[in-house]
């Protein structure tokens, strides 16, 4: 099968859907003429012209907001923000004007937008460019949260998501646009909801989600040269979560581990160590595990970035814990 | 002037002021909960508003939307019973007093955080650019509003795109209990157009014919010539913020003056003055027959089933 980047699996899943619908816009800060901060959008200005992609002014809250009211009228806009460190400035319309309209109105507003765009840390980028806010929208009712890693998954959601009548929040990251991956030719949707077993295995549950997932994966292969036979679930949809997926391998393993980019407080991470341990504490055979990025914001220096954020060696050594932990 | 004209936009203003004379009364009664802000005063805004938009227009406002329903052609029915959180409500009880739906009038709600309906309705009148439409968006927002920053934000783009919105700044001199000087360094609040730049228009928001005429030209610039205004209508609400507001913060010398130009006090002599005494008293009659049905369809109307409390979240 060809390999192609994630950025152009990205690029394809939104030339697809504009192909399809005449709907579907791509609207945001450089998406047009400098074909997309990351190049995520390149050649779909000269593709489909400047009335469906639309380069905004630095003004989040009013091109999110302008979004979900051309959303409301009838139109399917997908809102780029360079990256979700800036949605701050449009938290308010996604949560309160985009998840509340169905609800409000007793289904008589729907709102089809999708933003997406990269989160998480990236290349030294200091505090303000690198904070992980998948737990501000998955906390949300109303929301749709993706967050896929791969360049097939990132497609077929990024597609599935365009189509969804809800608004959905599709994270991505800076770190792994340029990362290929195995993409046919041919359509296909990934649909929404539904976790990736990445690699099948019996002594440990490894969860993580977005481009933590190929870390992930790195911190089996160590276990397994360790001896140990790890499965490793991809989330890829926050919300709704796939909770059959994660318990059933759970039951299966016995022992877990999540790997999250969050801070600890508060977290998806500690929400999913919630559920596990409501849901089935009694096939558990050791304390839940939980990797984090630690309690500060992020330093600039690699020195102290690499602290911060869970790496493979912090990862092997809390899953060895589970692995040789008991109750 | 067109007497059937007048008799129509003095039966909407009556009907918003004695809809929320009830609605102030079962408040009291505690039969309606939450935050209940009142137009009371505003009327004039609202109604000579609506009296130039067409069936195909969009309406967008904050949450002192009751005026601005009931103006559209919502039902005081749905309205009162959104009120008392009925199932029979306009947005069967999910929305309360601030957030007010009826998308078969293209009524788009009832939003309650301050400025955020600005640039939604950019948003709105984007689509109609989009479709090739020739509908308009019209946006009410308070003085409070145009402080924020989406107001900023929504104004920038709906100029810089062309954008076919109306924007109305209901100015009734307060932020709640701030007054106006202590909360923005201009006196005539349209002035903050200029800087996008946008067509700009201040009028007497107490004066039912003024506000009309401002949007008429207005609703054209935007339907003909795709070109977003922003108006202020200076106007005063004779009751506090909100129920929970006795309003102390002004005198009442201040009120007394502006109810001597009351707007429907004022288009009631108008009639009056015409000769139509007897058909201002059967509108007075029809009004409040409306009104006291729409408050025993309220009260008699079920609670929601409390089983569909996780309804609508998602499609």
């Amino acid at each position: 099968m060809r390999e192609i980047a994630i950025r152009d699996a990205l690029k394809e899943a939104m030339a697809e859907e504009m192909l399809r619908d005449e709907r579907v816009f791509l609207m945001g800060e450089e998406v047009g003429a400098y074909n997309g901060a990351y190049k995520c959008s390149k050649g779909l200005l000269e593709k489909f012209g400047p009335k469906r992609v639309i380069d905004t002014p630095i003004c989040e809250n009013g091109f999110a907001g302008v979004g979900i009211g051309a959303a409301m009228a009838g139109l399917r806009p997908i809102v780029e923000f360079m990256t979700f460190n800036f949605s701050l400035i449009a938290i308010d319309q996604i949560i309160n004007t985009a998840a509340k309209a169905r609800l409000m109105s007793a289904g008589q507003l729907k709102c089809p937008i999708v933003f997406r765009g990269a989160g998480g840390a990236a290349f030294q980028l200091a505090a303000q460019h690198a904070n992980s806010f998948e737990q501000f929208y998955a906390y949300t009712p109303g929301l749709i949260v993706v967050a896929p890693a791969t360049a097939y998954d990132m497609k077929g959601l990024l597609k599935s998501s365009i189509r969804n009548d809800n608004p959905v929040v599709f994270f991505e990251s800076e770190l792994t646009y340029n990362k290929k991956g195995e993409v046919p030719e041919e359509e296909y949707l990934v649909p929404i909801g539904v976790a990736d077993v990445k690699r099948q295995g019996s002594d440990i549950t490894l969860i993580s989600w977005s481009k933590n997932v190929f870390l992930t994966l790195e911190v089996a292969e160590g276990l397994v040269a360790e001896g140990y036979n790890p499965e490793v679930i991809d989330l890829r949809t926050l919300r709704p979560l796939d909770t059959e997926t994660v318990l059933r391998s759970v039951a299966k393993t016995h022992r877990v581990l999540i790997i999250q980019e969050q801070h600890e407080i508060a977290s998806y991470g500690a929400w999913l160590h919630h559920l596990i341990c409501t849901k089935i504490w009694d096939e558990l055979d050791a304390p839940v595990g939980l990797v984090s990025a630690l309690e500060a914001p992020l330093p600039y220096a690699k020195s102290l970035e690499t602290v911060i954020l869970p790496s493979r060696d912090r990862c092997l050594a809390a899953a060895r814990e589970v692995l040789l932990g008991a109750r | 002037m067109d007497q059937d004209l007048i008799a129509d936009l003095y039966r909407s203003m009556l009907r918003i002021r004695r809809f929320e004379e009830e609605a102030a009364r079962l408040y009291t009664e505690r039969k309606i909960g939450g935050f209940l802000h009142l137009y009371i005063g505003e009327e004039a805004i609202a109604v000579g508003t609506m009296s130039v938009l067409e069936k195909k227009d969009f309406i967008m406002t904050g949450y002192r939307c009751h005026g601005h329903y009931l103006a559209r052609g919502g039902s005081p029915r749905a309205g009162m019973a959104e009120l008392l959180g009925k199932a029979t409500g306009c947005a069967k009880g999910r929305g309360g007093s601030m957030h007010y739906y009826d998308s078969t009038l293209n009524f788009m709600g009832g939003w309650g955080i301050v400025g955020a309906q600005i640039p939604v309705a950019a948003g709105i009148a984007f689509a109609q650019n989009y479709n090739n439409t020739d509908a308009v968006a019209v946006c009410f927002l308070g003085d409070g509003a145009i402080n924020i920053g989406p107001f900023h934000e929504g104004l920038s783009l709906a100029a810089l795109w062309k954008l076919p919105v109306v924007y109305v700044i209901e100015n009734n001199f307060f932020s709640m209990g701030t007054p106006l000087n202590k909360t923005a360094a201009v006196e005539d609040l349209s002035i903050r157009a200029l800087g996008y730049p946008m067509a700009r228009d201040t009028v007497d928001g107490h004066d039912v014919f003024a506000v009309r005429s401002a949007l008429h030209t207005a609703v054209r610039r935007a339907r003909e010539h795709h070109q977003p205004t922003l108006i202020e209508a200076k106007t005063y609400r004779y009751r506090g913020h909100s129920m929970a507001d006795p309003a102390t913060y002004r005198t009442k010398e201040e009120v007394e003056a502006w109810r001597l130009r009351d707007p429907i006090k004022v288009t009631g002599e108008k009639l009056e003055a015409l000769g139509l005494k007897s058909l201002k008293d059967s509108i007075d009659r029809e009004v409040e027959e409306e009104i006291q049905d729409a408050v025993r369809f309220a009260e008699e109307s079920p609670f929601p089933d409390p089983e569909t409390a996780l309804d609508y979240v998602y499609i």
